[in-house]
């Protein structure tokens, strides 16, 4: 099997709202496709209609050309984490990778591998319920990874993870991908995805903002500004507006310059004997592409009403 | 492409062979005993069975006093079935040996009893008896494997009101010519033997005769007791308020017989006997019951029954399913983790691992089912295997007489008890899964099988409700657990606070699976139908 992510259309209403409202991507095997949207933008609905547990009103969610509930074995194929809180409180780390594997035709051997990897150890026969939600982090991807699946699909996995935990779970996601896995990985915060995806899925309002790599995105969000470091801010904002260019103050010492490019501003200046320390095109955060996409799409705006 | 994937997708090493139905029941089953509390509850399911059981017996106490002093030892009779029989009547009889028959004419028949029960059988006229027949009051010919109580016999009676009946071996009863028997109108009777086969007929004329059937007694001897007999069991009052009761009072009856003809070896000359007597009639002095000949018109007087033993309400005999009244405990724990099963997987969101381990939904259903269910099953065999001779026991010790069931109804009614369970579970289980909260599945499950067991079987509702109850809701299903018999010829208060349900066991049972069937089929296809 292919392990491709295919999701084509997807729509889906609930009363009135549109959770999903002609949802189509695409996550390729090999690398870590970050799934990023604000809250209420349909991620965790898109993830569930790819694994068959809610149908969409329209459109398709193929694995590998089929449908999740086509799949047989289908950890082997699949390996998913939605929401690490589903587990049974009483039953330790160990019996609900058992049960799991079981229901695979997996041997318990495999469990104990999964434990490792999962650094859980030490705390497999502990009740799950006594876990922290780092704890039910690792416990999650240990389920996902069972049946060594070559599709992995996980809902903020980082979500109640301490910074250790993060870098693992970053290195981890790292290798997965490496070794030819399709990773889809979804979060509400770019800066967790910043060092750690290498395409993005941006969706909003149920549907796709910006399908792209990491470098084309900030590039687009960069656009041809020029950023400027200057002592003498208020005559090289008068130089440059002169000029043609729009110029924005952004600091005591700093102005972001657009219109013209970062040659031409340079020239502008010596010849108007303006000093400056420090010129160069502007480099956009994911953060900021983000807000940038997004601006739109956000359903509760902070300071908006409710 | 772009970024920085890489060509090759990822190739497990892994073989996981074939999927199948075997790998998603496995893994419920993992489920099922890696959770603590269940497996602990399933125990405790069946131990507050057998405890109830025994508390129900631990605090049972009979007292007996009367004119002997009070020994409540009790001794059943059993008949050639193994069931408990009354076998009380006045014969008549001589030996047969061979093959060979009887034949009457009875020109009379009355009776008297007691309204109120308050007389004693034997004080004759004029002591507050008054005249009346009992509906299966009999008289007639008899052919008995001696005159022990309990043995094997056949005979051809007028009854009281439901005309000429051949009945034998107790439980049996076949019905001839309709009608009751006047001196104008006199009734004869016939029973001829051959071999293992009794055959009997009757005659509005002494001409033409009927058929009226034929009984097949394995094992009689050669040489057996034919003769004449007359019995009148207790007549019957049952009030229909609610709570209603029953009560009843002792009978007699006198018949008169003539031109009886006997053919075969017949040897002895005739000899009357009170069968199940003297502590089933009254003392010898003063008594009337017995039988006198004059001039070939032989009058026999007797009180009794021959019929099977049934057990009711006010008899102080305990039937086989008085020892798993705990059953009833037993069944609720068994609902509640059986609804968990499910339910905590809603309330925890387990329900969507669950389905991404297994999309096939009426597969995981049924995988459950097959789960809780056989748990049940377990749990509810060994804990009827236990309650039932440990409390009978109990009650013995306690000189309570146990009405004796035949071992293939104690059998019955242990998987019975154990099937209860299982379908139970089921039902718990699918209605967990339509509801998805544990409280609203638990009580609809107490709603349909406790309350309406409760208001049939404890007497809160009068009889034809609690018939109705225990036929329609899901209450039906505590008939598998019935040892008691109902038979058209015993007249006692049938009804389901008596231990009688109205359905046959396994009649019941089915109506109770049909309840089960149902709520999985609604289980089905919500589950397939909701987002999960």
């Amino acid at each position: 099997m292919e392990a491709t992510i295919e999701v084509t259309g997807l729509r889906k209403r609930f009363g009135p709202t549109a959770a999903l409202d002609g949802m189509t991507f695409t996550v390729t095997p090999g690398r870590i496709t970050g799934f990023v949207g604000p809250n209420g933008a349909g991620k965790s609905t898109t993830m569930r209609v790819i694994l068959g547990l809610d149908s969409a009103d329209e459109g398709t969610a193929l694995i590998g050309g089929l449908r999740y509930r086509a799949l047989r074995n289908p950890l082997s194929h699949v390996g998913s984490l939605l929401d690490a809180g589903a587990l049974q409180p009483s039953r330790s780390a160990r019996g609900h990778l058992l049960w799991l594997a079981h229901s695979q035709g997996l041997p318990a051997r495999r469990v104990d591998e999964v434990v490792d990897a999962a650094g859980l150890a030490t705390a497999a026969r502990r009740k799950a319920g006594g876990f922290s939600l780092g704890m039910r982090q690792r416990l999650g991807i240990a389920a996902a990874l069972l049946g060594d699946p070559p599709v992995l699909i996980m809902d903020e996995p980082f979500n109640g993870m301490d910074p250790e935990g993060i870098v693992w779970m970053r290195g981890l996601l790292r290798s997965l991908a490496a070794e030819g896995r399709a990773v889809l990985v979804s979060s509400h915060l770019m800066s967790e995805l910043q060092d750690t995806a290498h395409h993005l899925v941006v969706v909003g309002r149920g549907r796709v903002i910006a399908d792209t790599s990491v470098a084309d995105l900030i590039a687009a969000a960069s656009g041809d500004r020029v950023t400027l470091r200057t002592t003498a801010r208020a005559q090289a904002m008068t130089v440059l507006a002169q000029a043609g260019a729009v110029v924005a103050a952004t600091g005591p010492e700093t102005l972001t310059v657009s219109g013209i490019g970062s040659q031409r501003v340079a020239g502008l200046l010596g010849r108007a004997e303006v000093p400056f320390s420090e010129i160069g095109a502007h480099r956009a955060t994911l953060e900021e592409a983000y807000m940038e996409l997004t601006r739109d799409a956000v359903e509760f705006p902070a300071g908006g009403a409710r | 492409m772009t970024g920085t994937a890489t060509a090759t997708p990822y190739r497990s090493a892994r073989h996981t062979g074939r999927d199948g139905f075997l790998r998603t029941l496995h893994g419920e089953w993992t489920k099922f005993r890696t959770v603590r509390g269940w497996v602990i509850g399933t125990v405790a399911a069946a131990l507050v069975t057998v405890a109830v059981g025994l508390l129900g017996a631990a605090g049972s106490s009979i007292a007996c006093s009367g004119p002997d002093g009070g020994s409540c030892d009790h001794t059943p009779r059993t008949g050639p079935g193994g069931e408990e029989v009354r076998d009380a009547m006045t014969l008549v009889h001589r030996s047969l040996t061979g093959d060979g028959g009887i034949t009457v004419r009875i020109t009379s028949l009355a009776g008297l009893y007691a309204p109120g029960g308050r007389a004693q059988v034997g004080a004759g006229p004029g002591t507050g008896m008054v005249a009346g027949l009992q509906p299966w009051t009999k008289a007639g010919v008899i052919v008995k494997d001696g005159t022990k109580e309990g043995s094997a016999y056949a005979a051809v009676a007028l009854t009281g009101g439901h005309g000429v009946r051949m009945q034998y071996d107790y439980t049996h009863d076949l019905a001839g010519t309709p009608g009751a028997v006047s001196a104008s109108s006199p009734r004869w009777l016939r029973l001829t033997r051959a071999g293992d086969t009794l055959t009997g007929y009757d005659s509005t004329d002494g001409t033409h005769w009927a058929t009226i059937g034929t009984a097949h007694l394995a094992g009689l001897p050669a040489t057996v007791q034919m003769g004449l007999f007359t019995t009148s069991p207790e007549y019957v009052v049952t009030s229909g308020s609610f709570s209603g009761s029953s009560y009843g009072g002792p009978s007699k009856a006198t018949a008169a017989f003539d031109s009886v003809a006997l053919r075969g070896r017949t040897g002895g000359a005739w000899t009357g006997d009170l069968v199940g007597g003297p502590d089933r009639g009254p003392g010898a002095g003063g008594s009337d019951l017995g039988y006198k000949e004059s001039g070939g018109t032989y009058t026999l007087t007797g009180s009794g029954d021959v019929a099977p033993q049934v057990p009711g309400r006010g008899s102080p005999g305990k039937t086989v399913e008085t020892t798993l009244v705990g059953a009833f405990a037993g069944l609720m724990v068994v609902a509640v983790i059986a609804t968990m099963f499910v339910t905590a997987e809603y309330r925890r969101g387990l329900i969507r691992t669950t389905l991404t381990a297994s999309p096939l939904r009426g597969r995981v259903l049924a995988a459950k089912a097959a789960v809780v269910g056989a748990v049940s099953f377990a749990t509810g065999l060994a804990a009827a295997a236990v309650a039932v001779p440990l409390v009978e026991a109990v009650e013995k010790s306690k000189h309570f007489p146990m009405y004796p069931t035949p071992f293939a109804t104690d059998v019955r009614i242990v998987v019975g008890t154990a099937a209860l369970f299982a379908v139970t579970a089921v039902l718990a289980l699918a209605l967990g899964t339509v509801l998805r909260r544990s409280a609203g599945a638990v009580t609809t499950v107490v709603v349909a099988i406790v309350l309406p067991y409760i208001l049939a079987v404890a007497a809160v509702l009068p009889a034809g409700p609690s018939r109705w109850l225990t036929r329609l809701t899901p209450a039906a299903a505590f008939a598998v657990q019935q040892s008691v018999h109902q038979y058209a010829q015993v007249s006692v208060d049938y009804t389901p606070a008596d231990g009688y349900f109205p359905l046959s066991p396994w009649a019941g049972f089915s109506v109770f699976c049909g309840y089960a069937a149902a709520a999985v089929a609604a289980a089905a296809v919500l589950l397939r139908r909701r987002d999960a």
